[in-house]
């Protein structure tokens, strides 16, 4: 446990003082931090929240708040996935078909190509959808079963959102989440296999 | 020199400073009014500054603004000072004419720093074609500097923030993330390349894209400064509503990662306190959700203009030196006041 006096510190310095003592930690443990505004809290919340860590505060008067962090709560998920044999590829559907050439079968391989990711015995960590790749998570893609499967096994799926308003599709995608060209940009770049069927 | 500069204002400095929108329009309510039925535009409608009737054809603009240094090099801060200052005069679509400095300055300091201070304002008023006619300085514990600018401005021409038409859209001319980003340089957390950035976004003066959007079909144009960019959309919403696109919001992409890491403001959250149950987040991300209630300091006009108009200005704009972007569009009136999608939209 560390406890931290951050009186009379103005954002970001509460936060940056939680930082350095969850590293201190090694993200195990209890952190206790005084501060003197409730709008500190309020971004120790946000942090917290986001980090997924336990937090408590207590208003001890106008001029005191007691935050109280909890890091020592196992990662669920995290187990989860190594189970199943994720690597850290990422699968690119940046089509509606696979390959070049007849319409109807491009789009049956690429059917096909979803169906048989959910049969490996190594899962990539991401698929991306974009361009017209973005009807696969819509409405009325064949593919939804299967990628709802892959998700379930602890696949992300997401789609690029520039992509569903251009074409007019349903804001929400049936399957996965909705995400921005920075994130896809990231995740291309820290990936070190990247794959395009 | 840079230690005065950061005394007692860590992160408090330009626009940050600013009061809290809430508490402050809760108590301006309770002050009353007289009238003057030239006053064409007061403090009614939160608008960005005064406009008073002479003529016709003629009105006075006035506005002020001043606040501590979020900056550690004198002339610089004098330079975004004055810039933020002279902006209220292109959101409401005036020339400037006359400048008076607002100065705090502690007895003891060196003079020198308040002599760059004020010639890197100075430099800013004759750029925007005015003149320095004066001011006025008090001896305080901590630097504070800014100025009460005047204008004038055709009272038939005047582009009042709160006046939207449905389907117009929404351009911004500066990129966000000033607040994050100077907050992070404080902390030695931001990048050289990021800072440059944020000073020259802070030190443009807003004159240049205000002499291209008078030409356009503007319905309501503000300036983006201490309530972030949501807080002053907000403001401009009163009985309509707009659609954001994240991917068409100009920001400094390091805003992003330094979010990420929590390197955020108060000010940020109390912009967040103010609007943020008036605002629908669709699959935003977090770091997202912050450059959009980051406070700015001297930041860019945020307009509503016609789309059919939008090839165009898109074009003029583009002669800016500085990012813009076309970032949603005005709705009608919907439940949330403002609704933020992920991805982008496209608009020619």
């Amino acid at each position: 446990m560390i406890k931290i006096n951050a009186i009379g510190d103005v954002c970001p310095i509460p936060v940056i003082k939680v930082k350095n003592a969850m590293k201190e930690l090694n993200n195990k443990g209890i952190i206790e931090i005084t501060v003197d505004n409730e709008i500190a809290v309020q971004n120790l919340s946000k942090m917290a929240n986001q980090k997924n860590f336990q937090i408590i505060s207590e208003k001890i008067n106008d001029k005191e708040y007691k935050v109280t962090i909890n890091l020592s709560k196992e990662d669920v998920k995290c187990e989860l996935i190594q189970d199943n044999n994720i690597n850290n590829s990422v699968v690119v559907i940046s089509s509606d078909k696979m390959g070049d050439g007849d319409e109807k079968l491009g789009k049956t391989l690429l059917k096909s190509f979803i169906f048989s990711l959910t049969k490996c015995d190594v899962l990539p960590s991401t698929i991306i959808f974009y361009n017209s790749g973005a009807f696969l998570t819509s409405t009325n893609s064949e593919s939804l079963e299967d990628l709802k499967t892959l998700e379930n096994l602890g696949v992300e799926i997401t789609t690029c959102g520039t992509c569903i308003n251009y074409y007019n599709l349903p804001e929400k995608p049936e399957v996965g989440s909705v995400s921005n060209m920075y994130f896809i940009a990231e995740k291309l770049l820290n990936s070190s296999n990247v794959i395009k069927p | 020199m840079g230690d005065i500069m950061n005394k007692k204002m860590f992160c408090s400095g330009g626009c940050s400073a600013k009061l809290g929108a809430g508490l402050l329009s809760s108590m301006l309510n309770k002050i009353p009014q007289s009238y003057d039925k030239n006053l064409i535009v007061g403090f009614k409608g939160s608008d960005d500054a005064a406009v008073y009737k002479l003529t016709d054809e003629l009105a006075l603009v006035h506005t002020l603004d001043f606040f501590p240094p979020m900056v550690e090099d004198p002339y610089i801060f004098g330079q975004i000072a004055a810039t933020n200052a002279l902006s209220d005069i292109y959101a409401m679509g005036g020339d400037v004419k006359t400048a008076l400095n607002i100065v705090c300055f502690p007895e003891n300091e060196d003079f020198n720093i308040l002599g760059e201070i004020l010639s890197g304002g100075n430099s800013k008023i004759i750029e925007a074609g005015g003149v320095l006619a004066g001011g006025h300085s008090i001896a305080d514990d901590s630097i504070k500097y800014g100025l009460s600018v005047t204008g004038t401005i055709n009272p038939n021409k005047i582009l009042k923030n709160n006046t939207p038409k449905v389907g117009d859209v929404l351009i911004l001319t500066k990129p966000l993330g000033i607040g994050i980003i100077t907050t992070s340089a404080k902390v030695n957390e931001a990048s050289t390349n990021s800072i440059d950035l944020a000073i020259k976004s802070m030190t443009t003066l807003n004159k240049y894209a205000s002499e291209i959007l008078r030409k356009y079909k503007v319905s309501a144009c503000t300036d983006v400064t201490g309530f972030g960019l949501l807080g002053h959309l907000n403001e401009m919403l009163s009985s309509t509503s707009a659609t954001l696109y994240v991917d068409n919001i100009p920001y400094i992409k390091e805003a992003f990662k330094c979010a990420e890491e929590f390197l955020i403001t108060a000010g940020g959250q109390k912009n967040r306190n103010f609007v943020g149950d008036k605002v629908c987040f669709n699959n935003v991300p977090f770091p997202m959700e912050e450059i959009l209630f980051d406070p700015q300091t001297s930041g860019g006009l945020l307009f509503a203009v016609d789309k059919t108009q939008v090839p165009q200005i898109k074009n003029e704009l583009n002669s800016l030196s500085l990012p813009f972007g076309i970032i949603g569009e005005i709705t009608e009136n919907k439940k949330f006041k403002i609704e933020v999608n992920n991805g982008g939209k496209y608009y020619d």
